[in-house]
């Protein structure tokens, strides 16, 4: 332990305060990822149902939804949420102004529509491979449309979207590294300022890739365990 | 074309230097992907050993980290060197290199996006039958020439789906090249739509623009797989 601080203090970048710095914007991009990703994954139910209808008045809207938001880059979904709320007239007098004073918000607004979009079409492809069988089955033992949803197609579907879903786990903490260009402090925000009193681009960016890879992994990690437990019935034995 | 208070011309002009970024990054990931591919299934340990880090480092980290990192860490690597020259020549070289954002740019992102080709590419080598290359064998072509008649048309056919996708996230990913302050049109629009006041006016159109390319990249993908389907039944 002695040696570390002495290691620390001897460090003319990485000193105490830095990592202190490091650890706050490590904090504000898991839980922006997480929020996001819960806002997403909530959105993005009803919305694949939607999505999946064969009427074309609600499978026509949500496809637009998505092909927008997959059309176009996160970052200017970003910067028009975040500069096209700050800048619309009067907002700024008004009682929204305690939401969107920080950038948090329309941050967290912007990723979680983004990632929603994703989420969408992975569900709906998942649910449109249902074994078929599985939904005459289903419907031999006389269950109506929302009881076959929520009993066979979707439990089983949830299961069958994982793999895809980690995917988008890993690119939604990629693409929260832009949220540092809104004024966010998050870990590619922490390693901005690091670089901005030194001067020097290795370090405090190799030290935060190396965080990024740590959480990557992690979330590779559980979603292994998780895709063990849930799957199993789905292994090749 | 679109005025949009006297900045449109400057705008689209930024997209083309979009198109242009994007296009010559993908040349060089592919390049690379292919070179990764290659010395991921290689039978050396070393070249695999090297590559499956290329590949696992760079997709484990954000594209706008690695932007950082090598844009930054490229011009202080070339402010080092013409210091070091200054100081032994005794003040004789003094020489200010140009860093060259565009180039940055796209060496950055082709670097990336190489190593998502190489997963690509990996996976469609080893879905080409193996039985072509020995058919290829016995008739004593070079595997410089079997490479070329019967690996690389092949493999094209399992690859370009995967294609296809990266292709479309390294699109997207251009946008962040306006961080660094190259003046590609993400970044045209943002001063513009700060100094005159108006964001939506500024960001739809150049969401537009992503949009139309995204579709334009669809249908032209579809071609090739057309293409590089031939002989093949049922694709």
């Amino acid at each position: 332990m002695e040696t570390l601080i002495a290691l620390i203090d001897q460090n003319e970048i990485f000193t105490f305060s830095a990592l202190v710095h490091y650890w706050d914007g490590m904090v504000n991009t898991v839980q922006l990822v997480f929020l996001s990703l819960l806002a997403g994954l909530i959105l993005a139910v009803p919305l694949a149902i939607m999505r999946t209808s064969k009427n074309p008045f609600i499978n026509y809207p949500v496809w637009f939804y998505t092909y927008i938001f997959r059309g176009t880059p996160l970052l200017i979904q970003l910067y028009m949420i975040y500069y096209g709320v700050t800048l619309i007239d009067g907002i700024q007098d008004s009682v929204w102004w305690v939401i969107f004073e920080h950038a948090y918000y329309p941050c967290l607004i912007a990723f979680g529509l983004n990632t929603a979009a994703y989420t969408t079409e992975i569900f709906r492809g998942v649910i449109e491979a249902t074994d078929q069988g599985e939904i005459e089955a289903a419907k031999a033992y006389g269950m109506g449309w929302a009881k076959r949803m929520r009993r066979i197609i979707l439990p089983s579907a949830f299961r069958r979207a994982i793999p895809a879903y980690s995917n988008e786990v890993i690119f939604m903490l990629h693409g929260s590294a832009i949220a540092s260009t809104v004024t966010i402090l998050d870990l590619t925000g922490a390693a901005r300022d690091i670089y901005a009193q030194h001067y020097t681009a290795f370090p405090p960016f190799m030290f935060a890739a190396a965080l990024y890879l740590a959480l990557t992994f992690t979330i590779i990690l559980i979603f292994k365990q998780l895709e063990n437990r849930l799957l199993a019935h789905l292994q090749p034995r | 074309m679109l005025d949009l208070h006297g900045y449109g011309p400057s705008i689209f002009g930024g997209a083309i230097l979009t198109i242009e970024l994007a296009v010559l990054s993908l040349v060089i990931a592919f390049l690379l992907g292919l070179i990764g591919a290659s010395a991921k299934l290689s039978k050396r340990r070393t070249p695999r050993y090297m590559a499956t880090a290329y590949t696992t480092v760079i997709r484990g980290v954000p594209d706008l980290v690695l932007m950082f990192l090598i844009y930054y860490g490229g011009l202080n690597g070339l402010n080092a060197v013409t210091d070091w020259l200054y100081e032994i020549s005794d003040g004789e070289i003094d020489m200010v290199i140009r860093f060259n954002e565009f180039a940055a740019g796209v060496v950055t992102i082709g670097f990336i996006y190489g190593a998502y080709m190489a997963e690509t590419f990996r996976g469609a080598f080893l879905a080409v039958d193996h039985g072509q290359i020995e058919a290829g064998k016995a008739y004593g072509m070079t595997s410089k020439q079997i490479f070329k008649r019967i690996m690389f048309p092949q493999m094209m056919r399992h690859a370009l789906p995967g294609l296809g996708n990266n292709w479309q996230v390294l699109l997207k990913t251009t946008a962040l090249v306006s961080i660094i302050g190259l003046s590609d049109m993400v970044k045209l629009a943002t001063d513009a739509a700060k100094s005159v006041g108006e964001p939506f006016l500024f960001f739809i159109p150049v969401a537009l623009v992503y949009l139309v390319l995204t579709a334009l990249s669809e249908w032209g993908f579809r071609i090739l797989r057309v293409r590089y389907s031939a002989g093949v039944v049922g694709a």
